[in-house]
């Protein structure tokens, strides 16, 4: 189907790709967030008509202008990439992965564009209420364009609402309604936005926590953690039920990636969930190594939690790549032989086609058709490369998931103390105010590692390898415009953390 | 009554509603054209800044409705998209660095401590109002002059030529059609400005700009027309597919229906009025006619790359390669789902307008720099 594998340039392709994303992934989150609370201030000021919510609306605007900004010009790749480094993949899935794209333009980045403009310079020309409104709408829109993408990205990881089609060698969309309300969808959808409005409340408690420490604008720091701590709160809470929804769907569909999360090599009944652990780096699908240097381990809620049943069958890695009878688990060596039939009755067929030969193309597509399920594993070149790498997963899961857990109580403590109005007094809570954003960041990232890294070897689970969906370029081609790219955002993320520091410390006017 | 619509007909709509995106994308570089006004109009940093704050409002506009482009060909015309961006790699990411450039540079020119000082993001700009139209100009001179790609059985883009997509700015057609862009936008640029900005000194040279900027712009206009008039085009037997040189093709479909010339003459007009209101008659509002006629000549050059039997990606290496409406397009069920959606499109433009004219509806002034609502400026 594709000449020749260029395992180089592939690899160069996803580094490119996940330097892109997390770049911009550390933009995003915050823009979701802080755009609600801005909303919030706003609604206040025009509430109760006290200037100082105005002024604290603006101050926070002007921080979220900024981050705005880069979060657009990190964006613009990400999606031009898809053609340029991945363009067999655009090709064979386009007719699905298309429009989400199309309709995220329509709705969601002109509401944010239009509404911007308002939002930042309308003050004086439209009336208090419009200029509201127009907020909200650019907090809307913003959360809008990430459903779609992330129906986008859902749809990657759980396929549905399409077919083969073996004229066009393309997947087509049959069901619209399949894909936007995929469980998968759904859940990377709840969970990844509300992720971001936790972040924008920790940006705001750190921001503020600074304030407080250095003795300035005391009054609009107080009044910040008190709207950011309850955002926070209910954020959390949202966050831990989406994540344990998000886990379940990833236990159902995509069950090596679980594996890999929890480092779990040999499926058992009544597994137990890692809580922590080491692993051991030397560990191989396949052998007798042990996985873990050290862990500790809760006995029996992983099956409860992947399978919402105590004592359930939770597959291992290895039971997913060399199949369990016992468990009517078919093994990735008996998927590719499959694939390889699906392949070769592919190229049959529609070399058949091409020669008019009607018979011969009845034959190969009838013989394709039993094994298209299988098409994706046609490509693979041996039984290990179905596996994802286990460590990065299973240390970033458990770290997103531990910080996660951290956070609501960083809130809890912050909105206490508040309450009690000794916030300023708790000189401790307010530096892990400060640092707790940056833990945010990091939770936010291994989010994204644990969603991509552990979808690989595909780039549409079990249907298209990344191998296939890549562009036909040279490795040098993509290491240029990795570098390229590699310096223009880092030199962009030095600029906006300078500019956000200074307006930081220039901080909210007051009277 | 969408659901009802033929492939043939969805996939000839699709290529309308991406044509208008397109034509609608040309009329608002005007941003683009107002950056690179910056280092030839503006003569003291307070003309810079007003001209930097008028175009600060308008400037995601442009830059979502390229990125609605992209998402638009790339739902609609999947295999376009799959085998020029793939393909004509360079000059699309050179084009999209351009824009990268431009996001960050209105947010972050006069904020305090921006690492790289204000010279250089106002660089950003220049070299985003230039070179990246220059290079969108000569990717769409590819769809008349064709590119150097080859499709195997599935659809896989090999690029035959080793400069990857740069190769299109070597034509004088393509580097013309590039150049007219530049300068089109520079004349769209200066009449916006004129018609936002209320500064009598600053005006008059836009006035001037526009005029003198239109000029340059004509040989350049006239070159793309009379080689669209009499080049060979790239002509698809409707039968069998089969793709071949026709002489004159293009000529032919401007013929092939009255609304293609009553669209390119009716644009020329109105672009040629709006230069003229500007420049000679002392008027502010040429923007809305000579930005109409942009959009009117976007669609007649959109038509007559794809329509009447035409290949509106041609492939210079592989004549068979060469994709039309009809072969590089998406499904049916497709194509009918996102149909449905755009149907949101003319309420989208309606709150588009609305708030445009809300927020243009007082002109800006060194006085709206100084308020205090001013923080937020550029």
């Amino acid at each position: 189907m594709i000449e020749q594998f260029d395992v180089s340039m592939v690899n160069w392709a996803r580094a490119q790709f996940a330097m892109t994303a997390m770049y911009h992934w550390i933009f995003v989150p915050l823009t979701l967030g802080l755009s609600f609370l801005v909303a919030f201030f706003e609604t206040f000021y025009v509430k109760t008509g006290n200037e100082q919510w105005k002024r604290l609306t603006k101050f926070w605007m002007t921080l979220f202008g900024i981050n705005f900004a880069i979060g657009m010009a990190t964006g613009i790749i990400l999606e031009f990439e898809f053609g340029t480094n991945w363009s067999n993949y655009s090709w064979m899935v386009g007719d699905i992965f298309g429009a989400p794209l199309a309709v995220e333009g329509i709705f969601a980045f002109f509401i944010e564009a239009t509404f911007f403009a308002v939002m930042f310079f309308g003050w004086d020309r439209v009336s208090k209420k419009m200029h509201l409104f127009s907020t909200w709408m650019v907090a809307i829109g913003s959360n809008l364009s990430a459903l779609w993408i992330l129906v986008a990205n859902g749809w990657m990881q759980y396929p549905v609402g399409m077919e083969f089609n073996p004229d066009t060698a393309r997947f087509e969309m049959h069901n619209f309604w399949d894909i936007l309300f995929s469980p998968v969808a759904i859940g990377k959808f709840t969970h990844a936005t509300s992720s971001g409005f936790l972040l924008g409340s920790l940006f705001v408690v750190a921001v503020s926590s600074w304030f407080l420490l250095k003795g300035r604008h005391l009054e609009m720091a107080k009044k910040s953690i008190l709207v950011a701590s309850v955002f926070g709160i209910l954020s959390s809470v949202f966050v831990g039920f989406t994540g344990d929804e998000a886990a379940y769907n990833v236990a159902q569909v995509q069950p090596m990636k679980l594996a890999t999360f929890e480092g779990l090599y040999d499926g058992q009944r009544n597994a137990g969930l890692v809580a922590m652990g080491v692993m051991n780096n030397y560990k191989k699908p396949g052998d007798s190594f042990d996985p873990f240097l050290f862990k500790f381990e809760v006995p029996g809620l992983l099956s409860l939690l992947a399978n919402r049943q105590s004592g359930s069958f939770v597959p291992g890695i290895n039971d997913l790549l060399y199949g369990n009878e016992q468990e009517n688990i078919l093994g990735v060596d008996k998927k590719m032989e499959r694939g390889k039939i699906a392949v070769e009755q592919l190229g049959l067929y529609k070399n058949a086609k091409k020669q008019g030969n009607d018979q011969l193309a009845k034959n190969a597509l009838g013989k394709f058709n039993q094994h298209k399920e299988y098409l994706g594993y046609g490509h693979l070149k041996s039984v290990e490369e179905a596996a994802p790498p286990a460590p990065i997963n299973f240390y970033s899961f458990h770290l997103m998931v531990v910080l996660g857990t951290l956070f609501p109580i960083i809130f809890l403590l912050f909105l206490f103390y508040t309450y009690k109005d000794t916030i300023s007094e708790q000189k401790w809570l307010l530096n892990v105010g400060v640092v707790a954003v940056f833990l945010g960041w990091v939770a936010q990232e291994c989010g994204w590692i644990v969603a991509e890294v552990g979808r690989q070897p595909w780039a549409i689970q079990g249907l298209l390898p990344v191998s296939v969906a890549r562009s036909n370029l040279t490795p040098g081609t993509v290491q240029t415009t990795f570098f390229m790219f590699l310096i223009l955002f880092t030199v962009l993320l030095i600029a906006e953390i300078r500019i956000m520091l200074t307006q930081i410390k220039i901080g909210p006017e007051e009277v | 009554m969408i659901g009802n619509l033929d492939t043939a007909t969805l996939q000839q709509l699709w290529w309308i509603l991406c044509s208008v995106v397109g034509s609608l994308f040309l009329f608002l570089t005007f941003v683009q054209g107002g950056q690179t006004l910056l280092f030839t109009t503006a003569r003291n940093d307070e003309e810079k800044n007003l001209m930097v704050n008028s175009l600060g409002r308008k400037w995601e506009l442009t830059f979502t409705t390229l990125v609605l482009f992209g998402g638009a060909l790339f739902a609609s015309f999947p295999l376009f998209y799959a085998t020029s961006f793939g393909g004509a790699y360079w000059v699309w990411i050179l084009i999209l660095f351009t824009f990268i450039i431009q996001a960050v540079s209105y947010e972050y020119r006069r904020k305090p401590d921006n690492f790289l000082g204000q010279t250089t993001y106002d660089i950003f700009l220049l070299i985003n109002g230039s070179v990246g139209i220059l290079l969108i100009g000569a990717a769409v001179g590819t769809f008349f002059t064709g590119s150097n790609f080859t499709l195997n059985d599935y659809n896989q883009v090999m690029w035959q030529h080793p400069w990857r997509g740069l190769e299109a700015a070597t034509s004088g057609f393509n580097l013309s059609l590039g150049l007219f862009l530049v300068f089109l936008a520079r004349v769209l640029g200066a009449m916006y400005l004129t018609n936002n900005i209320d500064y009598p000194d600053l005006n008059r040279r836009l006035a001037k700009a526009t005029l003198i900027n239109f000029i340059i712009a004509l040989p350049f206009l006239l070159y793309v027309l009379i080689s669209l008039l009499v080049m060979d085009g790239f002509g698809v037997d409707p039968a069998t597919g089969v793709v071949s040189m026709v002489k004159g093709k293009y000529l032919q479909n401007l013929l092939s229906s009255p609304l293609n010339p009553i669209l390119l003459l009716a644009g020329l007009v109105a672009v040629i009025w709006g230069v003229v209101s500007n420049s000679f008659m002392g008027k502010r509002c040429g923007i809305w006619s000579a930005g109409m006629g942009t959009v009117l000549v976007g669609l007649a050059i959109f038509s007559l790359a794809a329509f009447n039997n035409t290949a509106f990606y041609p492939s210079v290496s592989d004549l068979q390669s060469s994709l039309t409406i009809y072969n590089a397009s998406s499904s049916h069920f497709t194509l009918t789902a996102m149909t449905y959606v755009a149907i949101a499109i003319p309420f989208v433009l309606a709150y588009i307008f609305y708030f445009w004219w809300k927020m243009d509806a007082q002109n800006l002034t060194l006085a709206d720099l100084s308020s205090a609502d001013a923080k937020e400026i550029y």
